[in-house]
């Protein structure tokens, strides 16, 4: 079979799997829809592969092929097919997407399982595994931003997934409405590449715009920048990434799966598909590598002080898409995808610890109330080590070759882009402190109430689970993690799910070692052999210079958070009193929130009430009363007349002729 | 004769029918005044006939006299109608059609 029969295949899957299960909920027991799911997105992966199996039989120049279904509209100059685009590109990210989806689907059968909301639960994640597909595989823009919208509908109906919370229902509508503003970014930039160039379809799109810009245009600027708004929307950059900490009401699953390994990685996927427009908009490019750097600087400092377990995860979240971001910017682009790669490894063990962690905790996840898990919950705590290892870069591990390959391709290039290399090593070191201060604050030490309790009994009850946010209790009969909610990692699919990742997360950095097998940058070497850029790449020596650096920059992280923590763990609080206004600073997110609400929301919010209160009371309303009145007044006046008397209407009818005929007898003498 | 007298006379025969209308209540007597209002009309006609000398004025006064019979035929109806039904003889307490 061809690439783009197996791409439609992959396809497919996931959209009989959501349509199956939200349809036969009431048929089908709890069990079967999470295997139905399940064994979608695995069918899923294993037609990506075959589309991969297909795709390295051909010669790399050919590897790429466009396919349709049939055409939506076909007038005018448009022509808009229901079409995919296969190419190494979108197949790397259909492997990451279904591959990563098929773990956490495993996860979540386990980990939903006293949740009343099983089956819309698992509806749910296969329809956002097929919006996420159709975004990747998506040919020609407008079915980009199908895909892109749908996406978005997803993460805002997972987010808001336990609806009887109002912090999540309220999370939800921040993630939809922020995402929202970056659909019309894009919508925008595909209205101006039509304007431009006259059609929607990739191929033509990337094989008319070098011929047609001028480098630095403003069109191309233009398109280049709105769509950027789309990306960092969708990727939580600044200044749209204030939905990304809240999304973390929903699901652990959702946190994973969503909001670190996949949907957060649209924009820096969007960026890299797009490239050859970059190429001719530097201006635009470098505006998006300073955003994604100044996105992993703010994010890792925050990232520093939060005490919410899965909040600060997703700050660290921020942070790494900051630095794929910069990557694809910049002109890194297998690095930049290769660190996506390796981050949906690690970035969804480390949430599904969490996960792990928080339920037993009763879905607190303020790590102030979490100790000693390591002696309760031992697989979920090596697993966690796993991953955080592989987030601080630590030497070997997977974020360590990723995360370096971007840096060193910056010393690379040279000239401006080595203030990349420099900040982005200073965000390694605090992405090393914040992850291990993770961990050392939630698994050595003496056990807390629920740890202790897990050893001695093994397992937690949690007659009545609260909002730590708003004391509510949860309403468990809709879909809550319930009384017979017991700890994540004793169900044998999770252990698997994680277990998985935990090996990817330690070695999937060797099929990309520089000068030894550079797996990644072969593969995907076709998609950007056209851009300037690609033919930089930095010398064997200089990488493994820049690894040194890196694995030196990890160790030292990984020391003062054990120096901090473990060693003398009377100095944070010292620090946070000795630098208190930093501090709240910090804690307070750099205050973005607020400059948002004062920035946007409340003139929104004082237009609104300008409009409800002032223009439709006085103007819209004055006017409909006005024309209300003059009819009614008018009516009133005409009823008099007609009185009913018989003999009035006579008297009427009397005097007009009388009236008629003296005036024609005056008009005539 | 000239043709004055016989048009000062139907005027003063219009104006008694008219003023009938406007003063009488009974629905019956109405009547009678529209009759008398149209032969006033009539004996215009007629009186002009005679005085151009022609026959068009005749055939017109029949005409009007054909609809002043299919206007007793709906009046006298009316008339019965509202006596059958017990509703009073009075046009000043028959106005349900008020604006």
């Amino acid at each position: 079979m061809s690439a783009t029969v197996w791409a439609w295949l992959v396809l497919l899957f996931p959209l009989l799997g959501s349509i199956v299960i939200g349809l036969s909920f009431k048929v089908v027991p709890a069990k079967a829809a999470g295997v139905i799911g399940t064994a979608a997105i695995a069918l899923a992966f294993a037609c990506g592969i075959g589309a991969l199996i297909s795709l390295l039989g051909e010669s790399p120049e050919a590897r790429h092929h466009a396919s349709s279904l049939w055409d939506y509209a076909s007038a005018a100059g448009l022509d808009i097919k229901l079409g995919i685009f296969v190419d190494p590109l979108s197949i790397f990210m259909v492997l990451i997407v279904t591959g990563v989806s098929t773990l956490i689907h495993l996860y979540s059968f386990g980990y939903m399982q006293s949740d009343e909301g099983y089956h819309r639960f698992f509806s749910y994640l296969n329809f956002f595994v097929f919006s996420m597909l159709l975004l990747v595989l998506a040919g020609n823009f407008v079915l980009l931003i199908v895909g892109w919208a749908f996406v978005g509908f997803a993460s805002y109906a997972l987010v808001s997934f336990w609806y009887r919370r109002t912090t999540a229902t309220r999370a939800g509508m921040k993630a939809f409405v922020i995402n929202v503003v970056g659909d019309i970014g894009l919508t925008l930039a595909a209205f101006l590449i039509f304007r431009e160039l006259g059609t929607f379809e990739y191929s033509e799109v990337f094989a008319k715009a070098p011929h047609v810009f001028h480098t630095n245009e403003w069109s191309v600027t233009a398109i280049c920048l709105l769509l950027l708004v789309g990306a960092f929307a969708k990727s939580a950059q600044l200044p749209f990434h204030t939905w990304l900490p809240d999304a973390m009401e929903g699901p652990t699953p959702v946190s994973s799966l969503i909001h670190a390994a996949t949907m957060v990685t649209a924009g820096v996927y969007l960026i890299a598909r797009t490239h050859v427009l970059f190429v001719l908009a530097p201006t635009a490019a470098d505006i998006a590598a300073f955003v994604g750097l100044a996105t992993l600087l703010v994010a890792g400092t925050i990232a520093l002080v939060m005490t919410d377990l899965k909040r600060a995860i997703a700050y660290s979240t921020m942070s790494q898409i900051g630095y794929m971001i910069m990557g694809v910017s910049i002109g890194a682009y297998s690095a930049g995808m290769f660190h996506l790669m390796t981050h949906a490894f690690f970035k969804a063990l480390l949430f599904m610890a969490a996960g792990s962690i928080i339920a037993a905790m009763a879905n607190n996840q303020n790590i102030d109330d979490m100790k000693g898990f390591g002696k309760a919950m031992r697989f979920t705590s090596i697993t966690m080590l796993c991953g955080g290892l592989a987030l601080a870069a630590f030497p070997g591990t997977s974020g360590f070759f990723s995360k370096d390959e971007i840096l060193a391709y910056a010393t690379a290039r040279g000239g401006m882009y080595e203030i990349f290399t420099v900040l982005g090593y200073f965000g390694a070191l605090l992405t090393a402190i914040y992850t291990f201060r993770l961990i050392f604050r939630v698994l050595p030490g003496k056990p807390c109430a629920e740890a202790q309790e897990l050893i001695d009994t093994g397992h937690v009850h949690h007659a009545h689970p609260f909002n730590p946010a708003t004391g509510e209790e949860e309403d468990t009969d809709v879909g809550f993690p319930g009384a017979d909610h017991h700890i994540a990692e004793q169900s044998w699919p999770m252990r698997v799910a994680m277990g998985v990742l935990a090996f990817l997360a330690l070695f999937a950095g060797l099929v990309q070692v520089p000068g030894v097998d550079e797996t990644i940058t072969h593969f995907l070497d076709p998609v950007f052999a056209d851009s300037p850029l690609a033919a930089i790449q930095p010398s064997v020596a200089a990488s493994w210079a820049g690894l040194a650096i890196g694995a030196a920059i990890s160790l030292a992280g990984i020391g003062i958070a054990y120096w901090l923590y473990i060693a003398r763990p009377e100095t944070p609080a010292a620090l946070i009193r000795r630098f208190r206004p930093l501090h709240t600073f910090l804690v307070n997110k750099w205050y973005f929130d607020e400059l948002i609400d004062i920035l946007v929301v409340k003139p929104a919010l004082a237009i609104g009430r300008f409009a409800d209160r002032t223009f439709e009371r006085f103007v819209v309303g004055g006017l409909i009363t006005g024309t209300e009145d003059v009819v009614g007044g008018t009516g009133r006046i005409v009823r008099i007349v007609q009185s009913g008397f018989l003999r009035s209407y006579a008297l009427l009818l009397v005097a007009g002729f009388a009236g008629l005929g003296l005036y024609f007898l005056l008009s005539s003498t | 004769m000239s043709i004055e007298w016989y048009i000062v006379l139907s005027s003063l025969l219009f104006a008694v029918g008219a003023t009938g209308i406007l003063i009488r209540r009974s629905p019956m007597v109405i009547l009678l005044c529209l009759e008398l209002m149209l032969n006033a009309g009539n004996l215009a006609l007629v009186a002009f006939s005679r005085m151009v000398g022609n026959q068009q004025g005749q055939v017109f006064a029949i005409v009007v006299m054909v609809i002043a019979a299919c206007e007793v035929v709906i009046g006298l109806g009316l008339i019965v109608a509202l006596f059958r039904r017990k509703l009073p003889l009075n046009v000043d307490d028959l106005r349900e059609l008020r604006g």
